[in-house]
């Protein structure tokens, strides 16, 4: 007896028809933005143990601060409103990471105006932005108010049962090794148990976020290794030449903001250049001027002057390691540049 | 000029894979090969058939049949209607209803002749069988491929007889046979090499022929070991060499194809032809074979019905004419409603909204998706992540192109050699912000090929 | 004290300096080309068949073309013109678009959802766009981006919509269209409109949406004498010949319509 199965044919009412390909590696924006978020939770939980709950309040009003200001903005230029992509709270935490635990929070308001408005809105939004906004809403803060932006706790072992850590100001070991005075040893230094910005001490919390994150391919490696690298390097031949602890390069390469801005703030995919051959170049650039800021400038620390100005160069260096397409030949390649 | 030969094989020897030839860029898919153990199943007869004189790239077939008229399996139905163009013939015998149009695959109306099928199915005349097509002159075997309406099928449908005349002042010194079958989900050239191997090298040996070519090359791709041990088996002492491919798409890109196998790079705007090469799809080859060997035109094909929401997925040999529903119908119908209906794979099909569609020569398969596995394309901008650029097989900058294509600076974008573009997909699959590049590239192309017909028409006037 | 006066006296050293440039390196245009500029309205819409104003103001003072071409010019500003070449202007009638389709979301059928580009010309490549009627405005905006004077609106339920007292009928919105709805014609006779561009039979049209011309040629009958013709199953309004306004009250499904 032959089993009359009914067959069932698709209903065709309420296709869908897009151009191709219909396969899509399911990476988003938001995916990426909260995967750096988590990347960056150790370094948060180590600033609250070396610093103090304020710490959280500094990187919670920052966050939410840049979230609704973007909110705002985006209604106020009649544009969908893009928070839900998740680069406001990035850009808020990364702001929040570079300010010391005392910062005042109108002054984490108004840098999170600065970092969202100025650096990301004007330009039209994610993807327009040629600076990095959480660099640019930090260096305004040090350019506005210098004196709030440079006052460092001392900081000993854990303060979790405090709301912030004594404010007996002491100096950062950049500050110190910049005056050519030791700074403190290696295991302070790796694990944070040092003063400076709520995100930028703990290297070891910055280094197992930034290999989460090239593990996961959303940043490239190439731009912590060069950056570092490159900060390692001129900064040892000055220690060769002349052993003094203003050249000293592991003061250099672990301390400052140098962890925080190698993995999570020069790596930014929006201001950084497009493929391998230019990360390289941005990355040593960034390292080069990092280097000359802190040992030949008046500045303590350079990292966020040496990344804006080569989030300037981006489209220059992407002009020049763009490849040439498969099949073209050099002149012609070279005429159409 | 000479070309560089390339080296014999050592391609499909396990050890020898990391010494072959990657191209730049591509992504690893999930294969989704759900019918590579599908034996092939020829589709009974339907009553109407809606053949399309429009199946091939170039002008479209021009009807000899009339309404009314009584039509043979495998008559002609339509003569080639220019020099780029091939000839269509019936898949059945029975009556011309009528000479109307119907729904093509890219959402085009195409002419096309309706056959009302009388069920005997008896074929006309078959076309002269060559006794020894060893010793027929290369002139009357290409003659033949174009008689018989053969074109590319592996989905570009560009006529072969055409392809197999290379312009004057380049020769070819390879050809190679596309057995990759790079698409997630299709199989039809994978069970095709299984189930009829001889053929396919029969049809390599008649191409060679036709151009007095020694190399002979099949590539297929390795995660189809059944296929290249068989096709190695049986190509032994034929001069066919047979090699394995590592897997990423697209490896069977033609350029991407031809520089994996040989090392050389098909120089932007020119063809293969040009680097001393010619690529046909194996379906291509047996169908070639079949045209010399028994006199039979192209009238069907095997196309893969897959997806997870078809309740039997296989691999049918439906000839021209037959409607997608009749198609799905012998796969079981669906279990449930799916979200996308594909005419092709998933990476450079395209998407349909009905079932009327006819079954043409490059109908390579027909995929449903179900609403889990469709993702939405967003209107978001460029992030200047780079991902495309490292996907990219052409190593093209798909997303700095694509801004340019929406602020609609065309010629900047001609300049950046969007012309290059295979619409491949790597670039949209790995875009993290969801923007449709392949469409933005297709309009550019679009443009540019407007702009240079327009100042072809002003400066002949 | 010195502070002003090296001020003031570099000041003025720099701005003899930039007037001898001007005076002996300066570029010498002809003040006809000058006052013709002044005169044109700064849209280059391309209009005049030329490539932007300043081209059709080059072109008229060498006696290329004719003033009049300008679809935007006013009367006044073609007489001014004529009075400065000396030249009879070449009058073209005043023209007007019209987007000839009715069928937005509320009355036309979609054959699917289309997921991409927003834009008409970039839906066309994916399976001919999502809308039902293959001859109908799909809504997404290429028209209203290309119209230099603002003039097209986008309802919101996806119908372009031109209005009439921004229309200059320049023809951006002509060209931009894939699907030829939109329909140059003169401002003086346009006083109804076909809101209908499918010649297909009215079963399959009807399909497809509620607002298109079944083609029952009741206009057609009513109207004098070549004054609506019948193009397939398509009413077409005859424009050298126009039908009074009173003929939309016979259209039974209102594609007929006064210009709104």
């Amino acid at each position: 007896m032959s089993e009359q199965t009914t067959i069932r044919m698709p209903d065709t009412s309420k296709l869908v028809v897009s151009s191709s390909p219909h396969y899509h590696d399911m990476g988003s924006i938001p995916k990426i933005m909260f995967t750096v978020l988590a990347a960056l939770a150790p370094a948060v939980f180590a600033s609250i143990y070396f610093f103090g709950w304020r710490a959280l309040l500094v990187l919670s009003v920052c966050m939410v601060s840049c979230a609704a200001i973007e909110a705002l903005l985006c209604r106020l230029m009649r544009r969908r409103i893009s928070i839900g992509d998740g680069s406001a709270l990035v850009t808020g935490l990364l702001l929040g990471m570079t300010l010391p635990v005392t910062s005042p929070l109108w002054m984490c308001i108004v840098g999170s105006f600065i970092a969202i408005g100025l650096g990301k809105m004007v330009y039209g939004g994610l993807g327009g932005n040629p600076f990095n906004p959480a660099s640019v809403g930090r260096v305004a803060l040090l350019l506005a108010c210098p004196s709030a932006m440079t006052t460092w706790v001392t900081v000993s072992g854990c303060a979790l049962n405090k709301w912030v850590v004594d404010a007996t100001t002491g100096a950062t070991p950049l500050e110190l090794v910049a005056q050519n005075q030791p700074g403190p040893g290696f295991w302070s230094l790796f694990l944070g148990n040092i003063g400076g910005s709520i995100g930028e001490t703990c290297t070891l919390a910055l280094i197992v976020g930034g290999v989460f994150l090239i593990a996961l391919k959303i940043i490239r490696w190439q731009i912590p290794v060069f950056f570092i690298g490159t900060v390692f390097l001129i900064t040892g031949i000055a220690y060769m030449v002349s052993p003094c602890p203003k050249f000293n390069p592991m003061t250099h390469v672990l301390s400052g903001g140098l962890m925080l801005g190698a993995f999570f703030m020069a790596t930014d995919m929006v201001t950084s250049p497009l493929n391998r051959k230019g990360a390289v170049v941005f990355a040593i650039g960034c390292g080069i001027i990092t280097t000359i800021i802190r040992l030949w400038g008046s500045y303590p620390e350079g990292i966020s002057y040496a990344i804006l100005i080569m989030n300037a160069l981006t489209p220059l260096i992407d002009r020049y390691t763009a490849g040439r397409p498969f099949g073209v030949a050099r002149k012609a390649s070279q005429k159409n540049a | 000029m000479s070309h560089k030969m390339p080296e014999k094989s050592g391609l499909n020897k396990g050890d020898q894979m990391n010494k072959q030839i990657k191209f730049y860029g591509g992504v690893k898919l999930d294969e989704g090969k759900m019918t590579s153990n599908e034996p092939i199943i020829s589709a009974p007869l339907e009553p109407l058939y809606t053949v399309p004189l429009q199946q091939h790239i170039g002008a479209p077939a021009k009807a000899v049949v009339q309404k009314g008229d009584k039509v043979l399996r495998g008559q002609l139905l339509g003569e080639a209607g220019s020099f780029v163009s091939a000839p269509v013939h019936s898949p059945t015998s029975g009556t011309v209803r009528e000479l109307s149009s119907c729904l093509g695959p890219a959402g085009a109306q195409l002419p096309a002749v309706v056959i009302e099928s009388d069920g005997e199915d008896t074929a006309a005349e078959p076309l002269p069988i060559f006794a020894n097509w060893q010793e027929a002159s290369p002139d009357e075997l290409k003659a033949r491929v174009a008689e018989a309406g053969i074109v590319g099928m592996g989905g570009a449908a560009f006529p072969t007889a055409v392809k197999l005349s290379p312009p004057p002042n380049v020769t070819i010194d390879t050809v190679i046979l596309n057995g990759v079958e790079c698409e997630p989900c299709l199989t039809a050239d994978h069970r095709l090499m299984l189930e009829h191997t001889e053929t396919i090298i029969t049809g390599a040996r008649i191409i060679a022929r036709i151009l007095g070519v020694k190399q002979i090359i099949i590539a297929i791709e390795m995660n189809k070991p059944d296929a290249l041990e068989m096709m190695t088996k049986k190509a032994e002492g034929t001069g066919v060499e047979v090699v394995g491919l590592r897997v990423l798409y697209p490896q069977g890109a033609e350029k991407q194809l031809i520089y994996t196998v040989t090392g050389r790079k098909v120089p932007s705007g020119k063809l293969p032809a040009h680097v001393g090469c010619l690529v046909t799809n194996v379906s291509s080859a047996a169908a070639i074979a079949d045209a010399v060997c028994l006199g039979k035109p192209l009238y069907e094909r095997i196309t893969t019905v897959t997806g997870t929401p078809v309740a039997k997925p296989g691999n049918i040999l439906c000839r021209v004419g037959t409607p997608y529903s009749s198609a799905l119908a012998l796969c079981g119908g669906v279990k449930e409603d799916p979200l996308k209906i594909i005419s092709g794979g998933p990476m450079m099909g395209m998407s349909v909204y009905s079932l009327d569609i006819p079954i043409i020569k490059g109908t390579s398969g027909i995929l449903l998706l179900a609403a889990d596995e469709v993702s939405q394309y967003t209107p978001n901008a460029c992030l200047r992540c780079g991902r495309c650029n490292d996907a990219c097989p052409m190593e093209m900058i798909p997303g700095i192109l694509s801004s340019t294509i929406e602020f609609h600076h065309f010629s900047l974008a001609e300049r950046w050699h969007v012309m290059d573009c295979i619409e491949c997909g790597c670039c949209s699959y790995v875009c993290p912000a969801g923007r449709p590049l392949v469409q933005h590239m297709r309009r550019a192309k679009a443009v540019a090929n407007a702009t240079r017909r327009a100042a072809e028409a002003a400066s002949k006037k | 004290m010195i502070d002003i006066v090296m001020m003031t006296g570099t000041g003025v050293l720099l701005g003899l300096a930039i007037g001898l440039v001007v005076r002996y390196f300066g570029v010498p245009v002809n003040p006809l080309v000058e006052s013709l500029n002044e005169l044109m309205p700064g849209a280059n819409c391309g209009g005049c068949g030329l490539a932007g104003c300043s081209d059709y103001a080059n072109a008229m003072a060498t006696g290329r073309a004719k003033p009049g071409l300008c679809p935007v010019m006013s009367a006044e500003a073609v007489a001014k013109c004529c009075e400065l070449l000396g030249v009879e202007s070449d009058t073209t009638e005043p023209k007007i678009a019209v987007v000839c389709c009715s069928g937005d979301d509320d009355h036309a059928a979609k054959q699917a959802f289309y997921n991409g580009v927003n834009d008409c010309l970039n839906a066309m490549l994916v399976a001919g766009g999502s809308k039902g009627c293959t001859y109908g405005c799909l809504g997404l905006g290429s028209c209203a981006r290309a119209c230099p004077f603002g003039a097209i609106e986008m309802l919101p339920n996806h119908l372009a919509k031109i209005h009439a007292d921004l229309c200059t009928g320049c023809g951006k919105c002509y060209m931009a269209c894939p699907r030829n709805v939109i329909k140059l014609v003169p401002r003086s006779a346009a006083k109804v409109h076909v809101y209908c561009n499918s010649p297909k039979k009215a079963p399959i049209k009807r399909t497809v949406c509620k607002a298109a011309c079944i083609g029952c040629r009741k206009c057609a009958k009513t109207a004098g004498e070549g004054q609506i013709i019948m193009n397939g199953y398509l009413a077409s309004i005859n424009y050298d010949n126009p039908p009074a306004e009173g003929i939309v009250e016979v259209c039974p499904t209102k594609c007929l319509r006064k210009a709104d």
